[in-house]
């Protein structure tokens, strides 16, 4: 039977200002980790979540994003009569052409103004959203100005509520309705009727067009259709995959929490080791006694770095702690592609914890590798003789 | 005639200090018979505490053997030794060496982890080695709880839970006063005497080598005559 592990926790404990400040420089690199790590896991989930495999996206060819992208009306008209198009109660073919425009809007907290992303569309836009719901207000109606504003960006900027209006140029811009969009980008949205957008902002070609097909076979049929259309010249691919494309921006993010959590881990393993070594420093006759009491090198070795690993994963518990609370905290950034306002909630997942736990795991066993080695190797007699 | 129990044959021990060569023990030959208390005597720095390691299988010799009930104790690995340790020497330190995070019953307890005993049979072997020792009321109590006799007795009775082949102590009374040594030497006599165990004690004092059975000089690592008399009785 190994060395009980209530020796390591009384001998931790024994030492416990120590202890618990290596704990807690380890639980620090754990909670940024999981902070950093939460951040990306919330953009990617916005991401991943929004887009229908059936629905189609499609842009001019050469485009990444929406709002780089120019679609001509008599294009529209040419993909509205494509094959394999699913179509409403009415027979009418679920195309929706829409105008992508960026607002400069004021924040709430007074930090200051973003550009807040446009959506000029028509009901087929909204037939084409299910998971948009309006959850006050009305839906606006076309000719009159109005506009409906996802929760999230009503929560987060000025004069966004309904009855409130904001401008944009020499418009005006009434709020009639606050719509829930289940976490999706379209979180981050402002819709608007397409026919004023193009007149208001004095375009005469739309963004994309988004389109439904029967199933992920027709939208593949449909997309090889459109793309082999020589007088289209367009890229088209699956609104889900248009947003896990997205995602790519939560890649530097996760790149940086990686980045930051490794050097700061350097310095917090070099604290465990730096702790473990006074620790066994000041225990070398008790780890002798244990030898002649009869345990193995192996018995002390394991011991001991058993030690290490315990404190930093008390410090991996602490980082949790730390970094709970952001849970769910919603946020925003400047998106890759639009520019414009994204918004979406920081997600402390259980997998996101374990790996911080495993992380402070293996500052632990890095912390305690060396130290244990020292202890367990030292002869007998030698350990022995120690002060 | 029966087998000493430990046979030291021609035994020596040479440590390097720095460029000089200290030859703590010089071919010392030595009977330890079954049931015998040995008292090793001598000056500082004659090699009694060195003897006394090679015997508890914690040093080994440079040349020579010791063996102890047919085991020559220098062949065996690092890890059988450990192994070796455990199930046949109790240890008792002058420093009394109780783990200083652990209660008297835990101290007691630990070599016992290292059999195959169930944890209720541990706890049964350390209470009564702790009675034996008489300190059944003293059983949570931490190391700094404890008086130097107290914590000497609790370290007697943790060498005596595995029920070793031999008992050593280095000069186990070296931190006592006159009345807690008393206790404890008078508990490893009634150890020899009554229970049969086999004790080599290494000592300064003439008083408390006189509860042994025999006394064995040390002298600049070498048997002194009157020890070789030892012998023959
Ligand atoms: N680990 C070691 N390294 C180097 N020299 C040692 C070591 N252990 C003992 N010696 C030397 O061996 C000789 C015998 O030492 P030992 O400790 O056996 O003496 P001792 O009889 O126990 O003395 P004391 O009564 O002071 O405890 C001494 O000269 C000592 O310096
Ligand atoms: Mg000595």
């Amino acid at each position: 039977m190994p060395i009980p592990i209530r020796y390591n926790l009384r001998s931790l404990r024994v030492r416990w200002r120590l202890s618990l400040a290596t704990a807690l420089g380890i639980g620090l690199v754990v909670a940024v980790f999981v902070m950093v790590m939460a951040l990306a896991q919330g953009l990617n989930a916005t991401y991943v979540t929004t887009g229908d495999p059936r629905n189609l996206l499609v842009l001019r060819q050469g485009s990444t994003a929406e709002s780089n992208s120019q679609i001509m009306r008599d294009e529209v008209t040419r993909m509205r009569y494509t094959e394999g198009i699913a179509r409403d109660a009415h027979d009418v073919p679920l195309v929706s052409a829409e105008i992508i425009l960026l607002v400069y809007l004021e924040r709430r907290d007074g930090s200051g103004g973003a550009n807040v992303l446009v959506r000029g569309m028509k009901s087929a836009g909204l037939a084409l959203r299910p998971q948009a719901r309006l959850v006050a207000g009305r839906m606006l109606a076309p000719g009159r100005r109005e506009c409906v504003v996802s929760q999230r960006i009503a929560d987060r900027f000025s004069n966004c509520q309904v009855g409130e209006s904001f401008r944009s140029g020499a418009t005006e811009w009434h709020v009639v309705g606050i719509f829930d969009a289940a976490r999706t980008a379209y979180e981050s949205e402002i819709w608007i009727d397409s026919d004023e957008a193009r007149a208001v902002f004095r375009r005469d070609f739309f963004g994309s067009v988004l389109l439904r097909t029967d199933g992920p076979e027709g939208a593949a049929t449909v997309k090889r259709r459109l793309e082999a259309d020589r007088m289209l010249q367009v890229r088209v691919l699956t609104e889900s995959d248009y947003y896990k494309e997205q995602t790519q921006m939560a890649g530097p993010i996760r790149f940086m929490g990686g980045f930051l959590a490794v050097v700061m881990s350097v310095g917090a393993a070099f604290a465990a080791m730096n702790t473990m070594y006074a620790a066994i420093g000041a225990r070398t006759r008790e780890i002798g006694t244990l030898r002649v009491l009869g345990f193995r090198r192996r018995e002390v070795y394991v011991s001991l770095l058993g030690e290490s690993v315990l404190l930093a994963l008390v410090g991996g518990v602490l980082g949790c702690l730390l970094a709970l609370p952001l849970n769910g905290v919603a946020t925003g950034t400047i998106g890759w592609n639009t520019f414009a306002e994204v918004a979406f909630e920081f997600r402390i997942t259980p997998g996101l914890m374990g790996k911080g736990m495993l992380f402070a795991l293996v500052m632990g066993v890095l912390g305690g590798l060396l130290p244990a080695r020292m202890a367990a190797r030292k002869p007998v007699l030698d350990a022995l003789r120690a002060a | 005639m029966q087998t000493p129990m430990v046979q030291i044959r021609a035994l020596s021990r040479r440590f390097q200090q720095g460029d000089v060569e200290v030859l703590a023990l010089d071919r010392v030959t030595l009977d330890i018979a079954e049931g015998d208390f040995v008292a090793l005597m001598g000056p500082s720095g004659s090699g009694k505490s060195t003897l006394l390691h090679i015997i508890a299988g914690i040093d080994r010799p440079t040349s020579g053997q010791c063996i102890v009930r047919d085991v020559d104790v220098a062949t065996l690995s690092e890890s059988a030794l450990a192994n070796w340790r455990n199930s046949h020497v109790g240890f008792v330190f002058q420093t009394f060496n109780l783990i200083p995070v652990l209660t008297a019953l835990e101290n007691v307890e630990l070599p016992l982890l290292l059999t195959g005993l169930s944890a209720a049979q541990r706890r049964a072997h350390a209470e009564a080695a702790l009675e034996l020792v008489g300190l059944s009321d003293r059983l949570r109590h931490l190391p700094r709880q404890l008086s130097g006799g107290q914590e000497q007795r609790v370290a007697i009775a943790r060498a005596l839970a595995t029920d070793p082949t031999l008992l050593v102590a280095d000069e186990p009374t070296g931190n006592l006063d006159a009345r807690a040594a008393q206790d404890v030497l008078e508990l490893l006599e009634v150890l020899n005497r009554e229970a049969g165990k086999t004790i080599v004690m290494v000592t300064h004092d003439p008083k408390a080598a006189g509860h042994a059975r025999r006394i064995v000089r040390l002298e600049k690592g070498e048997l002194s005559p009157d020890a070789a008399a030892g012998l023959a009785t």
